[in-house]
């Protein structure tokens, strides 16, 4: 039986990585011990720490050793290993910059065995909770732990189940917010295929606390593994008696069932998604009603995300007090975050509120891949906008992203270098804003067409100058009258890009040029005369035939033929083609 | 198109009856069995639950995942995530286009691919991503389409690449 595992990862910044190779060092360690059977050796991902050379962390003990050398294998094994003595010149008290909260048993537990969960303190808070706690004093809790939405609106938790509470009317229902559609992120996800456990425990718990007697797990049919993750966690609560009647011998009887999503972004706000959920076209309706007051099928109901239920069990199990040490003043806890796009170590990273965003992008990620400069951060997706780079030292909460024109959103990190164009990515969310737009308000549908519309004709080099003040004007009235979340932000990409870049929408239309070269249409291929061999690559490969000349004078391209396809660019081995 | 059998879409249906909103789950049902939603099988639908043919049609309509077309053998689901959009997706899909002759959203006329194009498989990490019958392909260059367009041709030995 493996009693214990040891994570290994080369956390230095420079030189290759030594992972591999230290790792079999290891291994071949263990082997002559003959503890293969009782360690598992592991190649971490991610362990948290950076720029301390080959860090070696042994569980469940929680030892964490810096700097190990291949010297020091043999001692780690012999003392810590087999006599749990602890290398003192080794031993790493530094705090991660990253803390665990939502997903402190991804990768740590076995997902389908509910020991496991039940073993690393799983259902603790629930049985706290149904023996010693009233629901007011759930409720209390969670106002004290300071819990905000983690969907994207940071609405606070409490006050949504006070809400729901207070309702007189019966059945009231639970929903659970699965439906992650932000495209460039998946924190939910993870944690609904590592963690399930956690994610009903937190619905329980919310059940109890606002008196509901049924639930729903409204998940992405495209996230097929978490669907049968959730699906056995549930059946197997209600085989151990966690689901159903009377829970735990008390006089709470709640249960789950799972929707499907069917591949609509509108889904994710919550109207739509009861009407989703009541098997109907997701189209929202307007607030007030709020679903607290008068919900699915027109009862009460609270819909919290995957992340915001994951964290409720945590709460409950360690003290509201404790989870409001982490964090800001007005954002308490850790959000999780979905670094992507041009990022070095692209990935899921769980940091405190308030830590400073070139802290995430920088020590956690490692920079961009190219090395080139980070020229902005989208956050927030399609809902979201950017911050650019002067603005990176920006403390990362709820409140200062707004302030600074984005928003927190489900937690997609998007990082853009300088070889990505800020008018075509506002160009690529609008796009997606107005396929998804349900189509139910005006404002959105058209406004939404319009502003796409123009973005296109400015990236085809067709733009005026006018166009930015049109741009604003529409982008004012979708947010003041659509009618849901969806429209109300879609053009807060545009919003925001024109605010920090609005020198990189100019030069589209007044100097026809994509300094980023994204804008295929603004392009210029040309070939550099001093560096062309003549070799005639480019000239053969020209699916246009735009290249003329022959090996003696040379060749050029001709710009009336030319469909900027890039082909001579990539076949060209002197770099004598230039595109601008 | 393959016989329907009403024996069956009786069952599929009988999981879910009685239950409140089952039309959205009834019709994954019948998408995942048939790989779309037939019209025969909407209208079997409508007579065993007594919702009228044209709501089963506006909820058909709205999602993305039902479809009312036969699918072609394979599914190429380009995906344009922001990440992947960043990381040169839409070159994938240029050249998976041009290579087998296709839009986005329509199938070759042998009836071998159907090319679309989907918003997130939640694996950003290994952008850019094509996933083929549900198999994911990540950190695809744009020379490497070919070869694993290749694997699924060679299967068949008879679809024009």
């Amino acid at each position: 039986m493996v009693k214990r595992i040891v994570l290994i990862k080369d956390t230095a910044a420079t030189g290759p990585d030594t992972t591999r190779d230290f790792y079999n060092r290891f291994l071949d360690g263990i082997r002559e011990h003959k503890l293969l059977d009782e360690i598992m050796v592991v190649r971490a991902a991610d362990l948290g720490y950076y720029g301390h050379g080959l860090v070696v962390k042994i569980m469940p003990n929680n030892i964490v050793y810096h700097n190990v050398q291949n010297t020091d294998i043999e001692r780690i094994i012999k003392s810590t290993i087999e006599k749990n003595q602890i290398l003192d010149d080794l031993i790493l008290n530094e705090k991660p910059k990253q803390i665990k909260v939502a997903l402190r048993n991804c990768g740590l537990i076995d997902p389908e065995n509910i020991n496991d969960y039940i073993a690393h303190d799983g259902y603790k808070a629930l049985s706290n909770v149904l023996l010693e706690f009233t629901p007011e004093k759930v409720i209390d809790e969670l106002k004290k732990s300071g819990l905000r939405g983690r969907g994207g609106a940071g609405y606070p938790t409490w006050m949504k189940w006070k809400a729901c509470r207070a309702s007189r009317s019966n059945p009231k229902y639970i929903i659970c917010n699965a439906d992650e559609g932000d495209p460039g992120a998946y924190m939910d996800r993870s944690i609904l295929e590592g963690d399930p456990y956690s994610i009903i425990e937190g619905m329980m718990i919310a059940a109890y606390a606002v008196g509901a007697s049924k639930g729903y797990f409204y998940i992405r049919a495209e996230y097929p593994l978490a669907v049968q993750r959730i699906d056995e966690a549930l059946t197997k609560c209600r085989e151990v008696g966690l689901l159903g009647e009377n829970i735990l011998d008390s006089k709470f009887s709640f249960d789950i069932d799972i929707r499907l999503g069917a591949g609509a972004f509108v889904c994710g706000e919550e109207t739509a998604l009861m009407a989703s959920i009541e098997g109907k076209r997701g189209t929202p309706h307007p607030r007030p009603p709020y679903p607290t007051g008068s919900g699915l099928w027109g009862q009460p109901t609270v819909i919290n995300n995957v992340e915001t239920l994951a964290n409720v069990p945590y709460i409950l199990c360690y003290g509201g007090d404790n989870f409001a040490k982490i964090g800001t003043n007005s954002s308490k806890g850790t959000k999780v975050f979905a670094v992507t796009g041009k990022i070095k170590n692209s990935g899921l990273v769980e940091v405190p509120m308030g830590i400073p965003l070139k802290e995430i992008i920088y020590d956690i990620c490692g920079g961009t891949i190219s090395g080139k400069d980070v020229k902005a951060v989208q956050t927030g997706g399609p809902s979201g906008g950017v911050i650019p780079n002067k603005n990176l030292d920006v403390l990362v909460d709820y409140d200062n992203l707004q302030k600074m024109g984005s928003i927190m959103g489900s937690g997609g990190m998007i990082v853009m270098d300088t070889d990505d164009c800020m008018v075509d990515i506002a160009k690529f969310y609008l796009g997606f804003c107005v396929e998804e737009s349900c189509g139910k308000c005006a404002p959105c549908r058209i406004g939404g067409f319009q502003i796409l519309q123009i973005l296109n004709r400015i990236t085809e080099g067709k733009g005026k100058i006018e166009d930015l003040a049109t741009l604003k004007r529409i982008a004012v009235s979708m947010q003041k009258a659509s009618l849901c979340g969806l429209g109300q932000n879609a053009p807060n990409p545009v919003v925001s890009t024109l605010n920090y870049f609005e020198e990189e929408y100019k030069e589209h239309i007044i100097n026809k040029r994509c300094r980023a070269g994204k804008c295929v249409a603004l392009l210029t291929y040309t070939i550099i005369q001093e560096k062309c061999k003549k070799c005639a690559l480019c000239f053969t490969n020209c699916p246009v035939k735009a290249i003329s000349g022959n090996r003696e004078t040379g060749y050029k391209i001709d710009q009336s033929l030319c469909t900027k396809c890039g082909k001579c660019k990539e076949v060209c081995k002197f770099k004598a083609v230039s595109k601008e | 198109m393959e016989n329907i059998n009403t024996e069956e879409i009786k069952s599929l249906i009988q999981k879910w009856k009685g239950k409140d909103g089952n039309l959205v789950m009834i019709l994954h049902e019948i998408q995942n069995r048939y790989g779309y939603v037939p019209r025969p099988v909407s209208l079997e639908v409508s007579k065993e639950t007594g919702i009228p043919l044209a709501r089963i049609y506006e909820v058909i309509t709205f999602y993305n995942y039902f479809e009312l077309c036969p699918p072609a053998k394979h599914t190429i689901s380009v995906c344009m995530g922001t990440a992947c959009y960043l990381k040169g997706a839409p070159e994938l899909l240029e050249e998976i286009e041009t290579l087998l002759h296709v839009q986005e959203g329509q199938s070759t006329e042998d009836g071998q691919f159907h090319v679309n194009v989907v918003r997130c498989l939640g694996c950003c990490g290994l952008a850019p991503v094509v996933s083929i019958d549900g198999k994911i392909f990540g950190k695809v260059k744009k020379s490497e389409i070919m070869e694993i367009l290749s694997r699924y041709t060679h299967e068949e030995n008879n679809v024009k690449v």
